[in-house]
C-alpha cells in the first residue's frame, strides 16, 4: 500500500523545480532519487485522510498523511503502534500460544495498547485516523507463524524509532520515543530468543549498533500489513 | 542513513555548507569513496569529521554525553571480560549469551572513542573499576559477583537496566546532531536488548515468574535496597500528563502501564548509581 515512484526528472511533487545541479550530486553520491521523491497515487481529496481532518475511521483506499514536524513523528509513531497493537490483540484473542509466552504476549499485548492510545491521546484532534489492519499472511494458529510475525513488527519498531528520533525537534518527544523503543527491544530481544537461543540481538552490526530505519522504509514494509496508503510528501519525515 | 540528505537539508539554511566542506568536488570526492572504503556504520564518523571541519569544533555538551557513555560501556565491557574467565555458567549456551554481549560492550566502547577522536577531541582514560560496588576496597556487597553466577546475573541485570535508563537521560542533549544522536539510539536499543536477555536468563536461573524481560514497577526482581536507586520512578504511570493506568477504558493495569514506558536517568542520578564501583 506505500508506494515509492522513480521520478528522477520530473518535478518534485511539491511543484519546486528540481535543482540539476543537486540531482547530480546525489547521482554521484550513488544515491537514488526514488528515496528523495515519493508520492503516492493519490485519487481525490476524499480519499486523503488529513491529522484532524476526519473523524470517520480511515478505510481500505484512503491515503493517510501524518501532517507536519513533531507531529507528523508522533502520528508515524502512532501508525506503527497501532498496527502492533492490532497484531497482539489477535494473538491473545486466538490463544494459540500457551503457559509463559502466552503470559509475556498478554503483556507486550497491554504495552502496545498503551502505546496506541498515549499517542491517540496525545495528538488529539491532529491524530491520523484508525487504521485497518491486514494480517492475511500471518497465520495465528501457528506459533512459528506468531512468531516470526512478532520479531518482524518488534524489530521494525526499534528501527523505525531509531531511525525517527533525528526528525524530532523537542526534546521532551525525543525522551519520550526513548521511553518506548527500549520497551519494543525488550520486546524484540525475548521473541527473538524464544525463536532461536541467543539469538536476542542478532540485528546488531560490526560496530555493536543496532539498527536505524527511515520512515519512508519503515512504511514500505508496515504498509503491507495495513489497508490505507500512506502519504510523506510535505511531512519533512523523507530522507 | 540519509548523509545527503542531511547536507540538502543544512543547505537550505546555510548555502555556504558545501563551500565550508572542503570544496563541493571535495565533498562529492569523499562521498564517492564512501562506497569502497568505509563501512555504511563507519559513515557517521566520516560525517563527524567533516562537520569539524565546517564548523569547527562540535559542542562540549556533545563530547560530554559522548565521554559519559564511554565511561559506562568501559564499565560493562570490563565488567563482563573478568565475569567471562571466572563465572561458573550452567552452560554452554548461558555462556555463549553472555559471550554475545561482551562483544558488543567492547565493540560500543571502540566505536565511541573512534566518534570522540574523529571529532577531534580526547577520551577520558579508562577509569579502574571495583565491581564488588566496594569503592576501590574489594570487599563491598557483591564481591563475589565472578565466582557465584546468581550474584553476577543480579549484577549483570542492574548494569543492563541502569545502562538503558542513563542513554535515555542523555538522548535530549544530543537533539539536532543527526547522526550522533543516531548512533545513541542504535546503542541504547542494544542495551535493552541485552537488558530483556538477562532478565529472562535471571528469571529461569531463580525460578520468579514475576521477573520478565521488562520492569515491572519499580521492582529489583528480588535484588533488594542495594540496587533500589537503578529502579526507582520506574514505578510512574503517568506520561506527558496522560495516565496510561486504564487508558480511555482499556484494562491496563498499573503494572502495565509502568512496563510499557522505561524511564531515564539523570547524569547525577547515574554517577551516584556508578560510584561504588569506581576506584576513588
Amino acid at each position: 500500500m506505500f508506494q515509492l515512484h522513480r521520478n528522477a526528472t520530473g518535478p518534485r511533487p511539491d511543484g519546486a523545480p528540481v535543482n540539476p545541479q543537486r540531482r547530480g550530486f546525489l547521482r554521484v553520491a550513488g544515491y537514488s532519487a526514488a528515496t528523495a521523491l515519493l508520492v503516492t497515487a493519490c485519487k481525490t481529496d476524499a480519499d486523503v485522510a488529513t491529522p484532524g481532518g476526519s473523524t470517520r475511521a480511515a478505510r481500505a483506499g484512503d491515503i493517510i498523511k501524518f501532517g507536519t514536524g513533531d507531529v507528523a513523528v508522533l502520528n508515524y509513531a502512532y501508525a506503527l503502534e497501532q498496527l502492533e497493537a492490532a497484531f497482539y490483540e489477535k494473538v491473545v484473542e486466538v490463544g494459540t500460544l500457551k503457559g509463559r509466552e502466552m503470559t509475556l504476549f498478554t503483556d507486550i499485548r497491554d504495552h502496545e495498547i498503551a502505546h496506541r492510545e498515549f499517542f491517540k491521546n496525545a495528538l488529539g484532534s491532529a491524530a491520523i485516523p484508525g487504521l485497518t489492519p491486514n494480517f492475511s499472511s500471518i497465520d495465528f494458529t501457528s506459533r512459528a507463524s506468531i512468531l516470526l510475525a512478532a520479531m518482524a513488527f518488534e524489530d521494525l519498531g526499534v528501527q523505525a524509532y531509531n531511525g525517527a528520533g533525528r526528525f524530532l525537534k523537542n526534546a521532551d518527544f525525543l525522551t519520550l520515543a526513548g521511553k518506548i523503543v527500549s520497551v519494543e527491544a525488550r520486546h524484540a530481544a525475548y521473541v527473538r530468543d524464544l525463536m532461536i537461543r541467543n539469538n536476542f540481538s542478532n540485528t546488531v552490526d560490526a560496530n555493536g549498533l543496532d539498527v536505524a530505519l527511515s520512515p519512508g522504509n519503515v512504511l514500505n514494509v508496515a504498509g503491507k500489513f495495513v489497508m490505507e496508503g500512506f502519504d510523506l510528501v510535505g511531512s519533512g519525515l523523507i530522507g | 542513513m540519509n548523509v545527503l540528505n542531511i547536507l540538502n537539508e543544512i543547505s537550505t539554511h546555510d548555502p555556504e555548507v558545501y563551500a565550508r566542506l572542503d570544496t563541493r568536488r571535495a565533498a562529492m570526492r569523499a562521498f564517492g569513496n564512501w562506497g569502497k572504503k568505509l563501512t555504511l556504520a563507519a559513515a557517521p564518523l566520516a560525517l563527524s569529521a567533516m562537520f569539524k571541519k565546517a564548523y569547527g569544533q562540535v559542542p562540549n555538551s556533545v563530547v560530554d554525553v559522548l565521554n559519559f557513555a564511554l565511561l559506562l560501556e568501559h564499565l560493562e565491557a570490563d565488567f563482563y571480560t573478568r565475569a567471562m574467565m571466572t563465572v561458573p555458567f550452567p552452560d554452554a549456551k548461558v555462556r555463549e549469551g553472555f559471550g554475545i554481549i561482551t562483544d558488543h560492550e567492547a565493540k560500543h566502547v571502540k566505536f565511541l572513542v573512534t566518534v570522540i577522536q574523529s571529532l577531534g577531541r580526547g577520551t577520558i582514560a579508562r577509569p579502574r573499576f571495583d565491581f564488588s560496588g566496594g569503592s576501590g576496597s574489594g570487599n563491598g556487597p557483591f564481591k563475589d559477583a565472578f565466582t557465584n553466577y546468581g550474584l553476577f546475573l543480579a549484577v549483570a541485570q542492574t548494569l543492563e537496566d541502569t545502562g538503558v535508563r542513563a542513554y535515555k537521560g542523555q538522548a535530549p542533549n544530543l537533539l539536532g546532531t543527526g547522526d550522533v544522536l543516531t548512533a545513541a539510539l542504535n546503542i541504547h536499543s542494544v542495551e535493552a536488548r541485552h537488558a530483556a536477555h538477562v532478565r529472562e536468563v535471571r528469571s529461569m536461573f531463580t525460578q520468579m515468574a514475576g521477573l520478565k524481560p521488562w520492569i515491572t514497577g519499580n521492582d529489583t526482581g528480588g535484588i533488594g535496597s542495594l540496587v533500589a536507586a537503578s529502579y526507582a520512578g520506574e514505578e510512574t504511570t503517568m506520561q506527558a500528563g496522560i495516565q496510561i493506568t486504564g487508558i480511555n477504558g482499556k484494562a491496563i493495569s498499573a503494572n502495565a502501564a509502568s512496563e510499557s514506558f522505561d524511564e531515564p536517568l539523570t547524569r547525577e542520578q547515574v554517577t551516584e548509581i556508578v560510584k561504588p564501583f569506581l576506584v576513588s
